[in-house]
C-alpha cells in the first residue's frame, strides 16, 4: 500500500508543517515516508506545497507526476493540482476563496470548511489540523493514535500542552469534511 | 529527518573534529543543525561560520594538514569560490571533504536543485591534472552514510572527497538510522595513522613541507606522475554503483542522487506499460564505473542518461559505452526538477 499526496496552499497556512505531521505519523506506525517541500520563493509568501509519500515498502522518487491525493488550500493549487490527480483519486479542497470549483468527474472531491471552522474555535493555528483530520477520515493513511504520537514527538515540550487542542481540530475536521455530489 | 540534517548529525557521529563552511541555501540546515546539536560540547568538535567560503576551504586544508578530519559544506555559487583552496588540497595531498548541495547555476542562478556541477566535481574543478572522489548520494540514508566513508577514502588516498548532493536530497526528510558514535581520534592516533601531519615534528624524522609548488619541472612532473599513479590506483579500487531491474531488462537509464530516484519511479511506470528497462547508478561518479557500464552495455538495446542538467555525465557515459549501445540524453535546467513521466518519455522517443 502506498499513497502519494501533495499539500498546496498559501504560505503560512501551515501545509509544510502538516506535511510534516502527517510524514512523523507514517513513521511512528514503522511505514516509509518522504517529505519533500517546495523550498524557493514559495516559503516566502506565495503558494507553498509539499509532497508526502507513506508506504509499507521502499519509495522511489520523492518527486512525482501523479497524485492519489491532492489537498488544496487555494485557487491557485486548485488549478495547478486537480488535473494531475490520478484517475479515482481524492481531491480535498476548501471552499474559502474558491471561485472555480473542480470540475474533474473521474476523481471523488471533498470539501471541507477548515478555514470557517478555525475562525469558529477562534484559533486560526489548528487551521492545517482540521484539514489534516479531514484527510484521515476520508483516507485513512495513519491512524489517529499514530497522529498524536507524532505530536508527541515532533514539537517541542514546551508545546506539547496544545496536543489536545490539536487533537480537538483532527476531531472537527473529521467531523466536517463532505463529499462534493454532483 | 531531511538530508542536510543527516549529513550534520552524521559529521559529529563519526568524530569529525572541524566542520568550517558558510551558509547559502538550500543546505543552510547543516550548519544550523551543528549550531543547534552543540558538538563543541560534548565531541569537542570545532563548529566555525568562516567570513566566506574562500576562507572555509583553506580552513579545511589547515585543519586536515595536522591530519584532523575536517569538513566544509556549500552550494553550487560557493563550490565555485572553494575551488582554488581544493586545487591546492589535491596538490599537497591533504585530506578534507567538500559537500556541495547543488543548485542550479551558472553564477548565482537559482536556489532550487540542480545536478550542473557534474563536470566541475568529476574533473578536478579547479587548475591543474587532479581528480577529487566524488559521491552521490541518492537518499537521507546515504547523505548520513556517505559522510564518514568520503572521510575514510580521503585519508585512505591522502585526496580531497566530495559529497555531491543537490536541493531535492538536501531538503527532503525520509527515514535515516543514523550511523554508530565513533570518538574522535587522539592526537597520538593521528600522529601514529598520519604521519605526514604537521603536527610538530620529534627528532626522529625529518620536516614534514605539505606544499603543491615546486619550481623545479622535473620533480613536479615526477611529483604529477605520482599523483596519476594513485588516482588509477583509486580508479582499480574504489568504483561503486548500484543496479536494480536490471537481469531481464532491454534498455537502462543511467542516473545518479536525486535524478536516480526520479528514474525509479519511471521505471516502474514504465514496466507498467511493458518496457522493460533497468537503472544503473553509478556512486562514486569519479571514480566513474566505466567497465562496469562498458560490459553492460554489450547486451542492452539503448541507454538514456537522465540528469538534472544540460548533458554532463553522459560524455562520461558514451566514453564508457563507446559504441556498444545508442546513448541519449534527457535533462532539466535551471533548478527544473523533472518528473517521472517526462524521463518515461524520453525514453520512448529512444526505444522509436
Amino acid at each position: 500500500m502506498k499513497t502519494e499526496i501533495i499539500i498546496s496552499g498559501f504560505g503560512g497556512q501551515g501545509v509544510l508543517s502538516m506535511g510534516k505531521i502527517l510524514a512523523y505519523s507514517g513513521l511512528m506506525e514503522d511505514k516509509e515516508v518522504t517529505w519533500m517541500p517546495a523550498y524557493g520563493p514559495e516559503q516566502r509568501g506565495g503558494t507553498a506545497n509539499v509532497t508526502v509519500i507513506v508506504s509499507d515498502s521502499r519509495i522511489s522518487s520523492p518527486i512525482l507526476s501523479h497524485y492519489d491525493v491532492a489537498i488544496v488550500l487555494n485557487q491557485p493549487s486548485l488549478d495547478k493540482f486537480e488535473p494531475k490527480i490520478k484517475p479515482g483519486g481524492i481531491l480535498i479542497y476548501d471552499g474559502y476563496g474558491i471561485m472555480n470549483p473542480p470540475q474533474r468527474k473521474d476523481i471523488t472531491v471533498y470539501r471541507i470548511d477548515a478555514m470557517d471552522k478555525a475562525a469558529e474555535m477562534k484559533n486560526s493555528k489548528v487551521f492545517n489540523m482540521i484539514v489534516l483530520g479531514g484527510l484521515l477520515k476520508v483516507c485513512p493513511v495513519v491512524s489517529t493514535d499514530g497522529l498524536n504520537k507524532a505530536l508527541f514527538k515532533s514539537l517541542p515540550e514546551r508545546h506539547h500542552n496544545l496536543i489536545p487542542l490539536n487533537m480537538k481540530a483532527v476531531e472537527e475536521g473529521m467531523k466536517i469534511i463532505e463529499k462534493v455530489e454532483r | 529527518m531531511k538530508g542536510n540534517e543527516a549529513i550534520a548529525h552524521a559529521c559529529i557521529r563519526c568524530g569529525a573534529d572541524g566542520f568550517f563552511g558558510y551558509p547559502i541555501t538550500p543546505q543552510s540546515e547543516i550548519i544550523e543543525t551543528l549550531a543547534l546539536l552543540k558538538p563543541w560540547e560534548t565531541s569537542g568538535m570545532v563548529v566555525l561560520q568562516a567570513e566566506s567560503e574562500v576562507a572555509a576551504i583553506n580552513m579545511v586544508y589547515g585543519g586536515a594538514g595536522a591530519g584532523k578530519r575536517v569538513i566544509t559544506t556549500s552550494s553550487s555559487p560557493g563550490v565555485a569560490l572553494m575551488q582554488e583552496g581544493i586545487s591546492y588540497m589535491a596538490g599537497a595531498e591533504i585530506p578534507g571533504v567538500i559537500v556541495n548541495v547543488q543548485r542550479g547555476g551558472p553564477g548565482l542562478g537559482t536556489i532550487q536543485p540542480s545536478q550542473s556541477d557534474y563536470f566541475q566535481a568529476t574533473r578536478g574543478g579547479g587548475n591543474g591534472d587532479y581528480n577529487v572522489i566524488v559521491l552521490a548520494p541518492a537518499s537521507v540514508q546515504e547523505m548520513a552514510d556517505f559522510v564518514d566513508l568520503a572521510f575514510t577514502l580521503a585519508f585512505k588516498y591522502r585526496n580531497p572527497a566530495m559529497i555531491l548532493s543537490d536541493g531535492v536530497i538536501g531538503q527532503m526528510m525520509e527515514k535515516v538510522v543514523l550511523p554508530p558514535v565513533k570518538p574522535r581520534r587522539t592526537e597520538e592516533e593521528i600522529a601514529k595513522e598520519c604521519p605526514w601531519a604537521t603536527i610538530g615534528r620529534p627528532k626522529s624524522r625529518p620536516v614534514n613541507i605539505m606544499t603543491s609548488l615546486e619550481l623545479k619541472p622535473e620533480v613536479m612532473e615526477a611529483r604529477n606522475i605520482a599523483l596519476q599513479e594513485k588516482y588509477q590506483k583509486i580508479r582499480d579500487t574504489e568504483v561503486r554503483y548500484e543496479m536494480e531491474q536490471m537481469e531481464d531488462a532491454d534498455y537502462v537509464i543511467v542516473a545518479f542522487g536525486s535524478a536516480a530516484r526520479i528514474a525509479e519511479k519511471s521505471i516502474e511506470n514504465a514496466r507498467e506499460q511493458g518496457i522493460k528497462v533497468g537503472l544503473f547508478r553509478p556512486i562514486t561518479l569519479w571514480p566513474f564505473p566505466e567497465k562496469e557500464l562498458h560490459e553492460l552495455a554489450k547486451t542492452k538495446k539503448g541507454i538514456l542518461v537522465a540528469e538534472i542538467n544540460a548533458g554532463q555525465m553522459v560524455q562520461d557515459v558514451r566514453l564508457a559505452v563507446n559504441g556498444q549501445a545508442p546513448v541519449e540524453h534527457f535533462g532539466r535546467l535551471g533548478g527544473i526538477v523533472p518528473e517521472p513521466e517526462e524521463i518515461v518519455e524520453a525514453l520512448k522517443k529512444l526505444i522509436k
